[in-house]
């Protein structure tokens, strides 16, 4: 039910926060209605950054609009870029080779590992931690090195492209990729002992910010935020893409629904991460990494839609083609979108901190929520 | 051995004999005054460096290194970029308390400077209630962050400076109940009597597991009233964008700065007056030739040492643990603190009456 905003009652007071403010991350604006500290609204208010990215994709090419989505959701854009030319895959009936499959798979999975190193060490300083933010991000530095030199680039990578990836690996990635695991997964220990295991932590976490099951479906929350409250929403399981059918890993759920579950499903993740590109790291098949596809992509008049699980949940493309060389129309569903719709449920009751940490576990990337 | 408490009494002597008694007072009153304000600037740039040194090794980088020798000149720096800032006053603003507020915080940190005893003999004010003016006068700070956070006419600095309010409030009564701990043991108000009632060992050893308990509920409780991490809920960074000086800009955003960080060498030199003997030096019992050679360190470095290193605990903490909660922090403080102090000062009164201290 939306309630009229401005309407407060005696003893209320209505705070903006943001678009410019150190924990929004972003542009988000929030208008809370608070009395005394405790949290009685939120209303995320949207807008400040869009682009109209859905408009642009419709006069860019098939292989143009691919590169326009790794400006959503900056931290996946190897993922987004992945969702796209899955779906003009989809499309065009392109067969992926494996090499391509393989190292696609793996560029995922390295995106979503620097995605949740980074949430971890925003989430650490929205809880007034300051050190976790920077160790996170000695670890991500390792990851974007390994990306640079295989892509060219190190946050908005553009290498996906359809029926493929735009190049080759570089000759040292398989030992670099190893030389990182060995590293981070002593760091991983280390993040525990920093944040998992402090008392002040996880009294910030534990019973903050609950959500349960039921809800997390109707507010159509996916990734980390659904499976902490009990939802099997891993796309790489549920409708396995690429190589992921034939890996073995783990969905990691957990029933408890409040900041803590979130916390934990997103480590365990990132080990399940680093399980995943064990696996694949020795077994990249040699071979082309791009199929033949024609200079000029053209999808056959139709509708289409594909999904990949992003750091943050569930990514869908549906591309509407009327046979032309640009889509007719798209429309990309993002995660944050719909988790950020929950923030509200979730704060009311709780202090102006707690909301905080809340936004935190969300793993809220603004340019994902307003494209 | 030339001490320092010789250089002030030949000076004291001096002054005397050359000038008139009123004439040499005032002088005296100046020279206290000028020193007093160097050591507050200087203190300020050496902790803030200090702070930036400290968080950088715990963050993996290596901190200001740049402007002087190793970056030490960073913090002077940085100071004259704010003294050249213009320091806004927000539309709406009540200015006269807006303007007032760093200052009544500033007199307030520089006023506690006065009983603390820098090494022997030297201390500006030996009063007979020394440490009960260092309680009194430090709770005066609240009320400048309190109209800092009033005036701005901001929604942000109103609740930080209310969470402060709450916060230094609640936490005063044990910081308090853990000073008197330490008067019972002494029987004197004032901090010579105190440092000296440590001769021969400091209350940390002597008062057995009591003084230990209180000296802990000591430094959670100042780092709390001098809202540092994991207590800085009025600045609150991730919440409140800066709490109670969000507005405030320039020099007088600088003085708040000061204070901050004068306040915590304040806290710390009391609580290693209280605790950890002040300047006296490492005395065990009856080990005369081992308390002869601890003599030999001077005064003052042995008041400096104890003092920097509680500091830099105060700094650990504050780059190793995340924020508290404004309920947790005051359960932590009604819930937990407060009854264990309590039961610790009759615990440790029964070690007065009985004497159980050496």
């Amino acid at each position: 039910m939306i309630e009229e905003i401005g309407t407060t009652e005696a003893g209320e007071l209505v705070i903006n926060m943001g678009p410019q403010h150190p924990s929004t991350h972003g542009v988000l604006h929030l208008i809370i209605t608070i009395s005394g500290e405790t949290i009685k609204k939120v209303e995320p208010h949207l807008g400040y950054i869009h682009r109209s990215i859905e408009k642009m994709c419709e006069s860019l090419s098939y292989r143009q609009f691919i590169y326009v989505t790794s400006r959503m959701d900056y931290l996946s854009s190897h993922i987004n870029n992945h969702g796209c030319a899955l779906c003009v895959e989809k499309g065009m009936q392109i067969e992926v080779p494996p090499r391509a499959q393989v190292i696609r798979v793996l560029m995922d999975e390295l995106t979503r590992l620097a995605s949740h190193q980074l949430w971890w060490g925003a989430m650490a300083m929205d809880v007034g931690a300051l050190t976790p933010f920077f160790h996170a991000f000695r670890e991500r530095e390792a990851i974007n090195d390994i990306m640079e030199e295989t892509c060219g680039a190190r946050l908005t990578m553009n290498y996906m492209v359809p029926g493929g990836v735009m190049a080759d690996l570089h000759p040292r990635f398989a030992e670099r990729v190893k030389e990182f695991m060995r590293f981070f997964r002593s760091k991983m220990d280390e993040y525990d002992e920093l944040v998992t295991n402090n008392v002040i932590f996880k009294s910030r976490m534990q019973g903050v910010g609950y959500l349960s099951r039921e809800n997390a479906i109707s507010y159509g929350c996916t990734g980390p935020t659904g499976r902490a409250s009990g939802v099997s929403c891993d796309m790489r399981k549920i409708a396995p893409y690429e190589v992921y059918g034939r890996l073995a890993f783990n969905e990691i759920l957990q029933t408890e629904g409040d900041c803590y579950a979130r916390y934990l499903v997103r480590m365990a993740e990132m080990r399940q991460s680093l399980s995943i590109i064990d696996q694949l790291i020795d077994n990249i098949p040699e071979g082309d990494f791009q199929a033949k596809t024609k200079a000029v992509l053209k999808l056959p008049k139709g509708e289409f839609y594909s999904r990949v699980e992003t750091a943050r949940g569930e990514f869908g493309v549906y591309i509407i083609s009327e046979g032309g060389t640009t889509p007719y129309r798209i429309k990309f569903r993002s995660p944050g979108f719909s988790n950020l719709s929950a923030l509200d449920h979730m704060a009311r009751g709780h202090k102006i901190g707690d909301l905080v940490a809340i936004m935190g576990t969300l793993d809220l990337v603004i340019p994902d929520i307003d494209r | 051995m030339i001490s320092l408490a010789d250089i002030t009494a030949a000076i004291n002597h001096w002054l005397y004999a050359t000038l008139p008694g009123w004439a040499a007072l005032l002088v005296e009153a100046v020279i206290v005054g000028i020193a007093a304000i160097t050591l507050f600037a200087v203190l300020g740039l050496v902790l803030v460096f200090m702070e930036r040194k400290v968080s950088a090794y715990m963050q993996v980088r290596l901190g200001p290194n740049r402007v002087g020798p190793g970056g030490t000149l960073q913090t002077l720096a940085d100071t004259l970029k704010l003294a050249m800032k213009e320091g806004l006053t927000p539309d709406g603003a009540d200015k006269f308390l807006f303007n007032l507020a760093p200052y009544v915080v500033i007199i307030a940190a520089m006023l506690i400077l006065a009983p603390i005893a820098f090494a022997k003999g030297f201390q500006i004010w030996d009063l007979n209630i020394g440490i009960l003016y260092v309680s009194a006068v430090s709770s005066l700070s609240v009320i400048g962050i309190l109209m800092a956070g009033w005036a701005s006419n901001n929604k942000y600095s109103l609740l930080g400076a209310m969470r402060s309010g709450a916060q230094i409030v609640s936490y005063e009564l044990s910081a308090g109940i853990s000073v008197v701990s330490i008067v019972i043991l002494t029987g004197s108000l004032r901090i010579s009597d105190i440092v000296a009632s440590q001769q021969d060992g400091w209350w940390i050893f002597k008062g057995h597991i009591p003084a230990l308990i209180s000296f802990v509920i000591f430094i959670i409780a100042v780092t709390a009233e001098t809202n540092r991490a994991p207590f800085d809920l009025a600045e609150a960074e991730s919440e409140l964008t800066a709490g109670f000086h969000t507005e405030y800009s320039g020099m007088k955003f600088a003085l708040f700065f000061l204070a901050e960080y004068v306040n915590i060498f304040i806290v710390c030199a009391i609580a290693a007056t209280l605790y950890l003997g002040g300047w006296m030096p490492l005395h065990i019992g009856h080990w005369a030739a081992f308390n002869h050679v601890m003599d030999y360190i001077p005064s003052s470095l042995w008041f400096w040492g104890k003092t920097f290193f509680l500091i830099f605990v105060i700094m650990w903490f504050r780059w190793t643990f995340p924020r508290l909660r404004i309920d947790q922090l005051l359960n932590l403080e009604w819930k937990y603190l407060l009854p264990i102090s309590m039961v610790n000062l009759l615990l440790m009164a029964l070690i007065a009456v009985e004497g159980w201290y050496l």
